[in-house]
Protein backbone atom coordinates (compact mmCIF):
# COMPACT_ATOMS: atom_id res chain seq x y z
CA UNK A 1 0.00 0.00 0.00
CA UNK A 2 2.64 2.77 1.01
CA UNK A 3 4.70 1.16 -1.66
CA UNK A 4 2.03 1.99 -4.52
CA UNK A 5 1.35 5.26 -2.73
CA UNK A 6 5.11 6.18 -2.73
CA UNK A 7 5.41 5.68 -6.93
CA UNK A 8 2.14 7.57 -7.24
CA UNK A 9 3.49 10.92 -8.68
CA UNK A 10 3.69 13.71 -5.59
CA UNK A 11 2.12 16.38 -7.65
CA UNK A 12 -0.47 15.74 -9.99
CA UNK A 13 -2.08 18.82 -11.77
CA UNK A 14 -4.67 18.82 -14.18
CA UNK A 15 -6.27 21.56 -16.15
CA UNK A 16 -5.60 23.80 -13.34
CA UNK A 17 -6.82 27.64 -13.87
CA UNK A 18 -6.16 30.55 -11.60
CA UNK A 19 -7.06 33.95 -12.75
CA UNK A 20 -7.15 37.15 -11.14
CA UNK A 21 -10.01 39.35 -12.66
CA UNK A 22 -9.94 38.85 -15.94
CA UNK A 23 -6.08 37.55 -16.10
CA UNK A 24 -5.93 34.03 -16.19
CA UNK A 25 -2.46 33.74 -14.93
CA UNK A 26 -2.39 29.88 -14.64
CA UNK A 27 -4.33 28.98 -18.06
CA UNK A 28 -5.26 24.90 -18.15
CA UNK A 29 -2.00 23.69 -17.02
CA UNK A 30 -1.02 20.25 -16.85
CA UNK A 31 1.53 18.88 -14.76
CA UNK A 32 3.42 15.76 -13.14
CA UNK A 33 5.78 15.56 -10.94
CA UNK A 34 7.54 11.65 -10.09
CA UNK A 35 8.67 11.42 -6.69
CA UNK A 36 12.58 12.18 -6.19
CA UNK A 37 12.37 14.35 -9.41
CA UNK A 38 14.03 17.61 -9.66
CA UNK A 39 12.00 19.85 -11.90
CA UNK A 40 13.31 23.25 -12.08
CA UNK A 41 10.48 26.62 -13.36
CA UNK A 42 11.52 28.41 -15.81
CA UNK A 43 9.69 31.90 -16.98
CA UNK A 44 9.47 35.49 -17.80
CA UNK A 45 8.24 37.87 -15.25
CA UNK A 46 4.22 36.86 -15.14
CA UNK A 47 3.98 33.89 -16.58
CA UNK A 48 2.63 32.44 -13.48
CA UNK A 49 5.66 30.93 -11.87
CA UNK A 50 5.27 32.43 -8.46
CA UNK A 51 1.40 31.71 -8.49
CA UNK A 52 1.79 27.83 -9.42
CA UNK A 53 4.20 27.69 -6.67
CA UNK A 54 1.79 29.43 -4.21
CA UNK A 55 -0.68 27.57 -5.32
CA UNK A 56 1.38 23.93 -4.46
CA UNK A 57 2.60 25.48 -1.06
CA UNK A 58 -0.89 25.87 -0.03
CA UNK A 59 -0.69 29.64 0.11
CA UNK A 60 -3.39 30.14 -2.82
CA UNK A 61 -6.06 28.30 -4.29
CA UNK A 62 -7.02 27.37 -7.77
CA UNK A 63 -10.19 28.21 -9.45
CA UNK A 64 -10.68 25.17 -11.75
CA UNK A 65 -9.60 21.97 -12.22
CA UNK A 66 -7.32 19.36 -10.16
CA UNK A 67 -4.85 19.75 -8.09
CA UNK A 68 -3.39 17.11 -6.05
CA UNK A 69 -0.19 17.57 -3.76
CA UNK A 70 1.72 15.87 -0.48
CA UNK A 71 0.95 16.97 2.92
CA UNK A 72 4.55 16.61 3.50
CA UNK A 73 5.83 19.74 1.89
CA UNK A 74 7.92 22.97 2.91
CA UNK A 75 8.81 25.73 0.86
CA UNK A 76 12.05 27.85 0.87
CA UNK A 77 11.49 31.26 -0.13
CA UNK A 78 13.80 33.84 -1.45
CA UNK A 79 14.06 35.76 2.18
CA UNK A 80 14.93 33.57 4.71
CA UNK A 81 11.76 34.25 6.22
CA UNK A 82 12.64 33.44 9.61
CA UNK A 83 11.53 34.17 12.67
CA UNK A 84 13.67 36.88 14.33
CA UNK A 85 12.55 36.15 17.70
CA UNK A 86 14.07 32.64 17.85
CA UNK A 87 17.20 31.19 17.96
CA UNK A 88 18.25 29.16 14.70
CA UNK A 89 17.44 25.83 16.21
CA UNK A 90 13.87 26.85 17.38
CA UNK A 91 12.86 28.51 13.68
CA UNK A 92 14.36 25.31 12.55
CA UNK A 93 11.57 23.05 15.43
CA UNK A 94 9.00 25.58 14.65
CA UNK A 95 5.64 24.18 14.05
CA UNK A 96 7.39 20.45 14.69
CA UNK A 97 5.31 18.51 16.91
CA UNK A 98 7.79 15.74 18.05
CA UNK A 99 9.43 14.87 21.29
CA UNK A 100 12.89 14.79 20.10
CA UNK A 101 12.72 18.09 18.57
CA UNK A 102 16.19 19.71 19.61
CA UNK A 103 18.08 16.74 18.33
CA UNK A 104 16.13 16.67 15.29
CA UNK A 105 17.36 20.36 15.28
CA UNK A 106 20.93 20.08 15.75
CA UNK A 107 20.94 16.85 12.87
CA UNK A 108 19.08 19.17 10.58
CA UNK A 109 21.69 22.23 11.24
CA UNK A 110 24.32 19.78 11.19
CA UNK A 111 23.60 18.82 7.80
CA UNK A 112 23.62 22.47 6.12
CA UNK A 113 27.13 23.00 8.27
CA UNK A 114 25.84 25.20 10.70
CA UNK A 115 26.36 23.06 14.11
CA UNK A 116 27.84 26.01 15.29
CA UNK A 117 25.51 28.63 14.95
CA UNK A 118 22.19 26.85 16.87
CA UNK A 119 21.84 29.62 19.21
CA UNK A 120 22.44 32.53 16.80
CA UNK A 121 19.85 34.78 16.31
CA UNK A 122 18.46 35.56 12.52
CA UNK A 123 20.12 38.86 13.17
CA UNK A 124 23.83 37.71 13.09
CA UNK A 125 23.44 35.56 10.85
CA UNK A 126 24.92 36.09 7.19
CA UNK A 127 22.80 35.98 3.96
CA UNK A 128 23.94 32.56 2.98
CA UNK A 129 23.61 30.91 6.46
CA UNK A 130 20.30 32.15 7.11
CA UNK A 131 18.86 30.44 3.93
CA UNK A 132 20.70 27.47 5.20
CA UNK A 133 18.58 27.59 8.21
CA UNK A 134 15.78 28.07 6.44
CA UNK A 135 16.68 25.26 4.02
CA UNK A 136 16.92 23.18 7.62
CA UNK A 137 13.75 24.33 8.44
CA UNK A 138 12.09 22.61 5.20
CA UNK A 139 13.92 19.62 5.08
CA UNK A 140 13.86 18.74 9.18
CA UNK A 141 9.82 17.81 8.16
CA UNK A 142 10.83 15.29 6.04
CA UNK A 143 9.27 16.47 3.08
CA UNK A 144 7.69 14.61 -0.37
CA UNK A 145 8.03 18.15 -1.91
CA UNK A 146 10.41 20.85 -1.61
CA UNK A 147 9.22 23.81 -3.09
CA UNK A 148 12.11 26.46 -3.80
CA UNK A 149 11.16 30.03 -4.79
CA UNK A 150 14.17 31.81 -6.14
CA UNK A 151 16.10 30.64 -3.13
CA UNK A 152 19.57 31.36 -4.44
CA UNK A 153 18.74 34.62 -6.05
CA UNK A 154 19.43 37.55 -3.05
CA UNK A 155 22.96 35.28 -2.19
CA UNK A 156 26.54 36.44 -4.11
CA UNK A 157 28.05 34.15 -6.60
CA UNK A 158 30.31 32.68 -4.50
CA UNK A 159 27.88 31.45 -1.76
CA UNK A 160 25.14 30.47 -4.61
CA UNK A 161 27.87 28.00 -5.74
CA UNK A 162 28.07 26.42 -2.50
CA UNK A 163 24.39 26.53 -2.22
CA UNK A 164 23.81 24.96 -5.43
CA UNK A 165 26.37 21.78 -4.02
CA UNK A 166 24.52 21.87 -0.91
CA UNK A 167 20.98 21.32 -2.15
CA UNK A 168 22.24 18.87 -4.46
CA UNK A 169 23.38 16.77 -1.45
CA UNK A 170 20.85 17.55 0.40
CA UNK A 171 18.42 16.32 -2.54
CA UNK A 172 20.78 13.02 -2.91
CA UNK A 173 20.00 12.10 0.74
CA UNK A 174 16.59 12.96 1.25
CA UNK A 175 15.02 12.42 -1.99
CA UNK A 176 11.67 14.85 -1.87
CA UNK A 177 10.32 15.81 -5.14
CA UNK A 178 11.75 19.09 -5.90
CA UNK A 179 10.20 22.00 -7.63
CA UNK A 180 12.98 25.34 -8.19
CA UNK A 181 11.28 28.45 -9.69
CA UNK A 182 14.33 30.57 -10.99
CA UNK A 183 15.05 33.10 -13.42
CA UNK A 184 18.89 31.71 -13.97
CA UNK A 185 18.66 29.64 -16.96
CA UNK A 186 22.08 27.88 -15.92
CA UNK A 187 21.07 27.10 -12.42
CA UNK A 188 18.16 25.27 -14.40
CA UNK A 189 20.29 23.25 -16.15
CA UNK A 190 23.29 22.80 -13.26
CA UNK A 191 20.26 21.42 -10.67
CA UNK A 192 17.28 20.22 -12.86
CA UNK A 193 16.24 16.63 -13.82
CA UNK A 194 13.86 18.13 -16.29
CA UNK A 195 13.23 22.03 -16.57
CA UNK A 196 9.99 23.26 -17.60
CA UNK A 197 9.51 26.92 -19.17
CA UNK A 198 6.37 28.71 -18.89
CA UNK A 199 4.56 31.28 -21.01
CA UNK A 200 1.29 32.70 -20.37
CA UNK A 201 0.06 30.15 -17.87
CA UNK A 202 0.92 27.41 -19.84
CA UNK A 203 3.69 24.85 -20.22
CA UNK A 204 5.34 26.35 -23.16
CA UNK A 205 8.24 23.87 -23.47
CA UNK A 206 9.72 21.17 -21.36
CA UNK A 207 13.29 19.58 -21.81
CA UNK A 208 14.87 16.89 -20.10
CA UNK A 209 18.41 17.17 -18.90
CA UNK A 210 20.61 13.87 -19.27
CA UNK A 211 23.69 15.80 -18.71
CA UNK A 212 25.93 13.17 -16.36
CA UNK A 213 26.36 15.24 -12.72
CA UNK A 214 28.65 17.40 -11.13
CA UNK A 215 27.51 19.04 -14.03
CA UNK A 216 29.46 22.48 -15.44
CA UNK A 217 28.72 25.09 -17.94
CA UNK A 218 31.16 24.03 -20.05
CA UNK A 219 30.12 20.19 -20.80
CA UNK A 220 29.11 18.99 -23.59
CA UNK A 221 25.90 19.96 -24.69
CA UNK A 222 25.36 22.34 -21.63
CA UNK A 223 25.83 25.72 -24.24
CA UNK A 224 23.26 23.87 -27.06
CA UNK A 225 20.61 23.27 -23.94
CA UNK A 226 21.11 26.98 -22.35
CA UNK A 227 20.52 28.47 -26.13
CA UNK A 228 17.51 26.75 -26.62
CA UNK A 229 16.20 27.54 -23.28
CA UNK A 230 17.13 31.24 -23.27
CA UNK A 231 15.78 31.29 -27.14
CA UNK A 232 12.08 29.85 -25.55
CA UNK A 233 12.55 32.85 -23.03
CA UNK A 234 12.56 34.96 -25.51
CA UNK A 235 16.77 35.86 -25.51
CA UNK A 236 18.26 35.21 -28.88
CA UNK A 237 22.36 34.06 -28.22
CA UNK A 238 24.71 32.60 -30.97
CA UNK A 239 25.63 29.18 -30.51
CA UNK A 240 28.39 29.45 -28.17
CA UNK A 241 32.03 28.59 -30.17
CA UNK A 242 32.77 25.59 -27.82
CA UNK A 243 35.55 25.52 -29.69
CA UNK A 244 37.28 28.53 -27.74
CA UNK A 245 39.18 26.62 -25.21
CA UNK A 246 39.58 29.28 -22.86
CA UNK A 247 36.16 30.82 -22.48
CA UNK A 248 35.48 27.06 -21.32
CA UNK A 249 38.22 26.29 -19.10
CA UNK A 250 38.40 29.45 -17.63
CA UNK A 251 34.38 30.43 -16.84
CA UNK A 252 32.17 27.33 -16.34
CA UNK A 253 29.72 27.34 -13.22
CA UNK A 254 29.90 24.11 -11.93
CA UNK A 255 26.97 21.77 -9.57
CA UNK A 256 28.76 19.12 -7.53
CA UNK A 257 26.90 16.00 -6.65
CA UNK B 1 56.80 68.08 8.65
CA UNK B 2 53.94 67.97 6.42
CA UNK B 3 54.58 67.73 2.89
CA UNK B 4 51.09 69.15 0.52
CA UNK B 5 51.88 69.14 -3.08
CA UNK B 6 48.87 69.46 -5.59
CA UNK B 7 49.95 68.97 -9.85
CA UNK B 8 46.99 68.89 -12.02
CA UNK B 9 46.53 64.50 -12.22
CA UNK B 10 47.44 64.09 -8.24
CA UNK B 11 47.13 64.80 -4.85
CA UNK B 12 49.91 63.57 -2.43
CA UNK B 13 50.80 63.67 1.18
CA UNK B 14 53.65 63.46 2.40
CA UNK B 15 54.20 62.97 6.36
CA UNK B 16 57.09 62.52 8.59
CA UNK B 17 56.07 60.42 11.44
CA UNK B 18 56.22 61.48 14.96
CA UNK B 19 59.21 60.89 17.54
CA UNK B 20 58.31 59.11 20.26
CA UNK B 21 61.82 60.03 22.28
CA UNK B 22 62.58 62.76 24.77
CA UNK B 23 60.46 65.75 25.16
CA UNK B 24 62.68 68.86 24.29
CA UNK B 25 62.58 72.09 26.42
CA UNK B 26 60.63 73.30 29.01
CA UNK B 27 58.47 69.99 29.26
CA UNK B 28 61.28 67.93 30.44
CA UNK B 29 61.07 68.90 33.67
CA UNK B 30 57.54 67.86 33.90
CA UNK B 31 56.74 64.44 35.18
CA UNK B 32 55.64 62.22 32.50
CA UNK B 33 52.44 61.38 34.35
CA UNK B 34 51.08 64.81 34.66
CA UNK B 35 52.05 65.26 30.76
CA UNK B 36 50.09 62.39 30.02
CA UNK B 37 46.68 63.59 32.39
CA UNK B 38 43.60 63.67 30.58
CA UNK B 39 40.83 65.03 32.12
CA UNK B 40 38.10 62.24 32.54
CA UNK B 41 34.75 63.67 30.17
CA UNK B 42 32.33 63.12 33.15
CA UNK B 43 34.27 65.90 34.70
CA UNK B 44 34.84 68.48 31.93
CA UNK B 45 30.87 67.79 31.53
CA UNK B 46 30.08 68.64 35.42
CA UNK B 47 31.96 72.08 35.16
CA UNK B 48 28.94 74.24 33.52
CA UNK B 49 26.53 73.01 35.81
CA UNK B 50 28.71 73.54 38.98
CA UNK B 51 29.37 76.94 37.98
CA UNK B 52 25.41 77.80 37.14
CA UNK B 53 24.61 76.29 40.74
CA UNK B 54 27.24 78.72 42.35
CA UNK B 55 26.03 81.36 40.08
CA UNK B 56 22.78 81.06 41.82
CA UNK B 57 24.25 80.32 45.30
CA UNK B 58 25.64 83.66 45.23
CA UNK B 59 22.54 85.81 43.17
CA UNK B 60 20.91 84.44 45.79
CA UNK B 61 23.22 85.63 48.88
CA UNK B 62 23.05 89.11 47.85
CA UNK B 63 19.51 89.33 47.09
CA UNK B 64 19.16 89.64 43.43
CA UNK B 65 16.87 86.49 43.53
CA UNK B 66 14.45 86.91 46.03
CA UNK B 67 13.04 83.94 47.82
CA UNK B 68 9.64 83.56 47.09
CA UNK B 69 10.65 83.59 43.50
CA UNK B 70 12.93 81.05 44.04
CA UNK B 71 15.07 79.40 46.90
CA UNK B 72 18.98 79.30 46.93
CA UNK B 73 20.41 76.00 46.21
CA UNK B 74 21.88 75.46 49.72
CA UNK B 75 18.45 76.11 50.94
CA UNK B 76 17.08 73.63 48.98
CA UNK B 77 19.57 70.79 49.78
CA UNK B 78 18.73 71.20 53.56
CA UNK B 79 15.02 70.96 53.29
CA UNK B 80 16.01 68.05 50.67
CA UNK B 81 17.91 66.47 53.57
CA UNK B 82 15.42 67.09 57.03
CA UNK B 83 12.55 66.16 54.33
CA UNK B 84 14.53 62.68 53.60
CA UNK B 85 15.34 62.17 57.39
CA UNK B 86 12.08 62.96 58.66
CA UNK B 87 10.63 60.05 56.36
CA UNK B 88 8.01 63.11 54.96
CA UNK B 89 9.41 62.43 51.58
CA UNK B 90 9.28 58.75 51.74
CA UNK B 91 5.96 59.03 53.04
CA UNK B 92 4.36 61.42 50.08
CA UNK B 93 6.23 59.44 47.16
CA UNK B 94 5.58 55.69 48.59
CA UNK B 95 1.58 57.34 48.15
CA UNK B 96 2.53 58.82 44.73
CA UNK B 97 4.75 55.74 43.23
CA UNK B 98 1.17 53.63 45.11
CA UNK B 99 -1.30 55.90 42.53
CA UNK B 100 0.83 56.19 39.60
CA UNK B 101 1.41 52.05 39.44
CA UNK B 102 -1.91 50.97 39.98
CA UNK B 103 -3.06 53.38 37.28
CA UNK B 104 -1.03 52.24 34.88
CA UNK B 105 -1.06 48.55 35.91
CA UNK B 106 -5.20 48.76 35.41
CA UNK B 107 -4.74 51.06 32.05
CA UNK B 108 -1.93 48.86 30.54
CA UNK B 109 -4.09 45.70 31.47
CA UNK B 110 -7.14 47.31 29.57
CA UNK B 111 -5.11 48.54 26.70
CA UNK B 112 -3.63 45.45 25.58
CA UNK B 113 -6.50 43.07 25.99
CA UNK B 114 -8.32 45.75 23.96
CA UNK B 115 -5.58 45.35 21.30
CA UNK B 116 -5.60 42.01 21.56
CA UNK B 117 -9.40 41.56 20.61
CA UNK B 118 -8.86 44.28 17.50
CA UNK B 119 -5.58 43.22 16.38
CA UNK B 120 -6.34 39.58 16.41
CA UNK B 121 -9.79 39.38 15.11
CA UNK B 122 -11.73 41.31 12.39
CA UNK B 123 -15.30 41.37 14.02
CA UNK B 124 -13.16 42.38 17.21
CA UNK B 125 -12.15 45.67 15.01
CA UNK B 126 -15.39 46.29 13.45
CA UNK B 127 -16.89 46.25 16.84
CA UNK B 128 -14.28 47.86 19.37
CA UNK B 129 -11.83 50.06 17.52
CA UNK B 130 -13.82 53.02 16.34
CA UNK B 131 -15.51 53.53 19.94
CA UNK B 132 -11.63 53.21 21.12
CA UNK B 133 -10.78 55.95 18.27
CA UNK B 134 -13.57 58.19 19.60
CA UNK B 135 -12.08 57.92 23.22
CA UNK B 136 -9.05 58.63 22.17
CA UNK B 137 -9.32 61.84 20.61
CA UNK B 138 -11.00 63.04 24.27
CA UNK B 139 -8.13 65.16 26.43
CA UNK B 140 -8.25 62.74 29.71
CA UNK B 141 -7.89 66.10 31.87
CA UNK B 142 -10.79 66.83 30.42
CA UNK B 143 -13.00 64.35 32.16
CA UNK B 144 -11.66 65.48 35.36
CA UNK B 145 -15.71 67.42 36.00
CA UNK B 146 -17.31 64.70 34.92
CA UNK B 147 -15.54 62.18 36.97
CA UNK B 148 -15.91 64.49 39.83
CA UNK B 149 -19.63 64.53 39.47
CA UNK B 150 -19.54 60.70 39.15
CA UNK B 151 -17.00 59.26 41.48
CA UNK B 152 -16.79 62.03 44.07
CA UNK B 153 -13.22 63.92 44.81
CA UNK B 154 -11.95 60.93 46.58
CA UNK B 155 -9.07 57.84 45.31
CA UNK B 156 -11.05 56.52 42.82
CA UNK B 157 -11.65 59.34 40.29
CA UNK B 158 -7.79 59.67 40.83
CA UNK B 159 -7.17 56.13 39.62
CA UNK B 160 -9.72 56.56 37.00
CA UNK B 161 -8.18 59.32 35.59
CA UNK B 162 -4.56 57.68 35.28
CA UNK B 163 -6.26 54.81 34.01
CA UNK B 164 -7.76 56.46 30.82
CA UNK B 165 -5.23 58.22 30.46
CA UNK B 166 -2.55 55.53 30.35
CA UNK B 167 -4.42 52.90 28.06
CA UNK B 168 -4.83 54.63 24.52
CA UNK B 169 -0.98 55.04 24.17
CA UNK B 170 -0.74 51.09 24.68
CA UNK B 171 -3.63 50.21 22.48
CA UNK B 172 -2.67 52.20 19.53
CA UNK B 173 0.74 50.77 19.77
CA UNK B 174 0.01 46.87 19.91
CA UNK B 175 -2.55 47.15 17.75
CA UNK B 176 -0.41 48.33 15.11
CA UNK B 177 1.94 46.34 15.88
CA UNK B 178 0.38 43.33 15.51
CA UNK B 179 -0.85 44.69 11.99
CA UNK B 180 2.34 45.60 10.92
CA UNK B 181 3.60 42.03 11.31
CA UNK B 182 5.41 41.22 8.03
CA UNK B 183 2.92 39.35 6.61
CA UNK B 184 5.64 36.73 4.58
CA UNK B 185 6.75 35.85 8.34
CA UNK B 186 2.87 34.75 8.57
CA UNK B 187 2.93 32.72 4.85
CA UNK B 188 6.14 31.04 6.24
CA UNK B 189 4.17 30.40 9.19
CA UNK B 190 1.35 28.91 7.32
CA UNK B 191 3.58 26.48 4.97
CA UNK B 192 5.29 25.61 8.36
CA UNK B 193 1.88 24.21 9.91
CA UNK B 194 1.29 26.13 12.50
CA UNK B 195 -2.30 26.60 13.67
CA UNK B 196 -3.98 29.70 15.21
CA UNK B 197 -3.26 29.45 18.92
CA UNK B 198 0.33 28.59 17.51
CA UNK B 199 0.35 31.37 14.96
CA UNK B 200 -0.47 33.86 17.63
CA UNK B 201 1.68 32.86 20.62
CA UNK B 202 5.28 31.93 18.13
CA UNK B 203 4.70 35.12 15.38
CA UNK B 204 2.32 37.54 16.24
CA UNK B 205 2.89 38.34 20.00
CA UNK B 206 6.49 38.24 19.84
CA UNK B 207 7.01 40.02 16.43
CA UNK B 208 4.35 43.19 18.24
CA UNK B 209 6.67 43.24 21.19
CA UNK B 210 8.77 45.84 20.53
CA UNK B 211 5.50 48.23 19.84
CA UNK B 212 3.93 47.51 22.52
CA UNK B 213 7.27 48.55 24.61
CA UNK B 214 6.91 52.18 22.90
CA UNK B 215 2.89 52.35 23.95
CA UNK B 216 4.07 51.53 27.42
CA UNK B 217 6.92 53.80 27.47
CA UNK B 218 4.49 56.96 26.72
CA UNK B 219 1.93 55.35 29.16
CA UNK B 220 4.34 56.16 31.44
CA UNK B 221 4.73 59.36 30.85
CA UNK B 222 1.33 59.86 30.79
CA UNK B 223 0.93 58.11 34.57
CA UNK B 224 3.17 60.38 35.52
CA UNK B 225 2.05 63.72 34.02
CA UNK B 226 -2.09 62.71 35.36
CA UNK B 227 -0.28 61.84 38.94
CA UNK B 228 0.89 65.76 38.91
CA UNK B 229 -2.49 66.98 38.04
CA UNK B 230 -5.02 64.81 40.26
CA UNK B 231 -2.48 65.42 43.05
CA UNK B 232 -3.22 68.73 43.28
CA UNK B 233 -7.08 68.13 43.97
CA UNK B 234 -8.56 67.37 47.13
CA UNK B 235 -5.38 65.29 48.45
CA UNK B 236 -3.61 64.91 51.73
CA UNK B 237 -0.42 63.31 50.61
CA UNK B 238 2.00 62.69 47.15
CA UNK B 239 4.12 64.49 45.74
CA UNK B 240 1.57 66.78 44.21
CA UNK B 241 0.14 67.50 47.65
CA UNK B 242 3.42 68.25 48.56
CA UNK B 243 3.73 70.68 45.91
CA UNK B 244 0.14 72.44 46.56
CA UNK B 245 0.65 72.83 49.56
CA UNK B 246 4.10 74.32 49.40
CA UNK B 247 2.73 76.88 47.24
CA UNK B 248 -0.04 78.11 49.83
CA UNK B 249 3.32 78.66 51.76
CA UNK B 250 5.44 79.78 49.51
CA UNK B 251 7.69 77.58 50.00
CA UNK B 252 9.86 77.26 46.86
CA UNK B 253 12.60 75.11 48.14
CA UNK B 254 9.71 72.63 48.78
CA UNK B 255 8.49 73.08 45.07
CA UNK B 256 12.14 72.65 43.88
CA UNK B 257 12.23 69.43 45.33
CA UNK B 258 8.92 68.40 44.17
CA UNK B 259 9.65 68.87 40.55
CA UNK B 260 13.01 67.54 41.35
CA UNK B 261 11.68 64.16 42.29
CA UNK B 262 9.09 63.98 39.28
CA UNK B 263 12.30 63.68 36.88
CA UNK B 264 14.07 62.09 38.95
CA UNK B 265 11.83 59.30 38.91
CA UNK B 266 10.43 59.53 35.56
CA UNK B 267 14.55 58.57 34.64
CA UNK B 268 14.32 56.24 36.95
CA UNK B 269 11.19 54.58 34.76
CA UNK B 270 12.19 54.91 31.66
CA UNK B 271 15.87 53.24 32.50
CA UNK B 272 13.74 50.18 33.98
CA UNK B 273 12.00 49.74 30.81
CA UNK B 274 15.22 50.36 28.95
CA UNK B 275 16.37 47.18 30.89
CA UNK B 276 12.85 44.90 30.38
CA UNK B 277 13.81 45.57 26.61
CA UNK B 278 17.08 44.56 27.00
CA UNK B 279 16.01 41.09 28.19
CA UNK B 280 12.83 40.66 26.30
CA UNK B 281 13.85 42.38 23.15
CA UNK B 282 17.66 40.63 23.36
CA UNK B 283 16.92 39.34 19.53
CA UNK B 284 16.88 43.01 17.88
CA UNK B 285 19.67 43.52 16.01
CA UNK B 286 20.36 46.75 17.96
CA UNK B 287 20.91 44.63 20.92
CA UNK B 288 22.32 41.20 19.59
CA UNK B 289 26.28 41.16 20.12
CA UNK B 290 28.49 38.68 17.78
Amino acid sequence: MSNIESLAPPVQLRNVVRQFGQQRVIDGLDLDIAPGEFVALLGASGSGKTTLLRSLAGLDSIDSGQLRVPKARAAVFQEPRLMPWKRAWKNVILGLRVPDAKERAVQALTEVGLAHRLDAYPATLSGGEAQRVALARGLVREPKLLLLDEPFAALDALTRIKMHRLIIELWRKHTPAVLLVTHDVDEAILLADRVIVLAHGKIAEQLSIDLPRARDTGQDGFQAIRARLLSLLGVEVDVPAEVAPAVASGVRRFAHG
Amino acid sequence: MTEKSLNASSFSVDKVARLQGEPEGVSRLIPVWLRNWRTPEVLLRLVSPIVLLLAWELASELGLIPQRVIAAPSQIGGTLWAMIVSGELGKHLLVSLQRALLGLSIGVSIGVVAALVTGLSKRGEVILDSPMQMLRTIPSLALVPLFILWFGIGEFTKIALIVTGTIFPVYLNLFAGIRNIDPKLIEAANTLGLNRRELIWHVILPGSLPSFFVGLRYSLGISWLALVFVEQINTTAGIGFLASDARDFMRTDVIVICLLIYSVLGLLIDGLIRTLERFALAWRPSFVRN
